[in-house]
């Protein structure tokens, strides 16, 4: 994109507009990038790679669920299953923002929702109910997102500077699992995904002696087997 | 894992995961059909994942069940699911489980 691009871009009353509907809730986000510079740096991840996770990575749930397996050494594949697995609700978004931008260029429209959280989501649907490209969607996009951009990083280097100050003794990096513990809550909302909410969990402790972490991924089976069992009774019963 | 060098391998690679996710049906020019096993089997897996690590980190310590009730964890995550289920806010949840937290850490040394 050429500076003049850019600057009308900035410009437009919509990128403000897309900045200002994320503001009610950039408390929530900037305390939780916040909850994980700090846990990043408690976790045993050094400053630099805490920086590089933080700035690469960019999905506060992935980043929070791989703090505990990479501090035990799990192995990469393990790793980035969970990260894919946490991750999988983009892929049910993708489908949403391809209505919007999947006439823009590839490499543009990758771009610009690799930036795209959960929140920005919720706004931008709210915002242009009618799944229809208009050109004044990609300023507001770009707000919206800049802002969270911005919103999450800043908390999350100061919580990363500031993490070595705090004696590794209080714990503070429970504060990510609490954090994930809210998010998971927020996933529950009906009857199904409870159980496998509950699934999940005890087979995750019951498996735990696995090797590799592989309860993580046994878990995810078992939940996911339930969860479809449980939708075919359903589906038997109606 | 061993090694700085490994460990931002890693990290890199999470951070490919999070574009192929959030792009998944913007890579291709042609319009995708969503298969409806992959519609059904996701909605179960994103909380399953999140499940599957919080658990142990609450109950176990070296890979063991906890033995005892007087441990911080427990006590914090009792007070924050409160909340949640209370006000259903994500920060709220946090500030007081870590609230609970620090004080039966620092107070009691649990």
């Amino acid at each position: 994109m050429r500076f003049a691009e850019l600057s009308a871009l900035w410009r437009h009353p919509e990128f403000r507009r897309g900045a200002r509907d994320i503001s009610g809730v950039t408390l929530g986000i900037s305390a939780w990038g916040l909850v994980t510079g700090v846990a990043m740096v408690k976790s045993g991840l050094s400053v630099p790679l805490a920086l590089l996770m933080s700035f690469v990575v960019f999905a506060g749930s992935a980043q929070l669920a791989a703090l505990p397996l990479l501090a035990s050494g799990a192995p990469m594949w393990v790793l980035w299953a969970t990260a894919f697995c946490v991750n999988l609700r983009f892929i049910i978004f993708s489908v949403q923002w391809r209505a919007y931008f999947g006439q823009l260029p590839r490499a543009r429209r990758l771009c610009m929702v690799y930036f795209a959280a959960d929140l920005n989501y919720v706004s931008f649907v709210q915002r242009f109910p009618d799944p229809k490209p208009a050109p004044e969607q990609e300023p507001y996009f770009w707000g919206g997102v800049a802002a969270t951009w911005l919103m999450w990083q800043v908390p999350s280097v100061i919580g990363i500077v500031l993490a070595n100050e705090v004696p590794t003794s209080w714990g503070l990096g429970f504060a990510g699992v609490l954090a994930l513990l809210g998010l998971a809550y927020s996933l529950l909302h009906d009857r199904s995904s409870y159980v496998t909410g509950v699934v999940a969990g005890c087979a995750a402790v019951a498996a735990y002696a696995l090797p590799l972490r592989m309860n993580i991924l046994v878990a995810i089976a078992a939940a996911v087997a339930v969860g479809l069992m449980m939708a075919q009774r359903d589906r038997a019963a109606a | 894992m061993t090694g700085d060098w490994t460990t931002a391998l890693a990290i890199i690679g999470m951070g490919v995961i999070t574009a192929l996710t959030r792009g998944f049906f913007l890579i291709s020019d042609r319009e995708m059909p969503m298969p409806g096993w992959l519609k059904e089997g996701l909605r179960y897996a994103p909380l399953a994942a999140l499940m599957a690590v919080i658990a142990p980190e609450v109950v176990m310590t070296d890979g063991h069940l906890i033995d005892t009730w007087r441990d911080a964890r427990l006590f914090a995550v009792a007070a924050g699911s409160a909340y949640f289920f209370w006000r259903r806010g994500i920060l709220g949840t946090i500030v007081v489980g870590t609230a609970v937290m620090l004080s039966l850490r620092i107070g009691l040394g649990w």
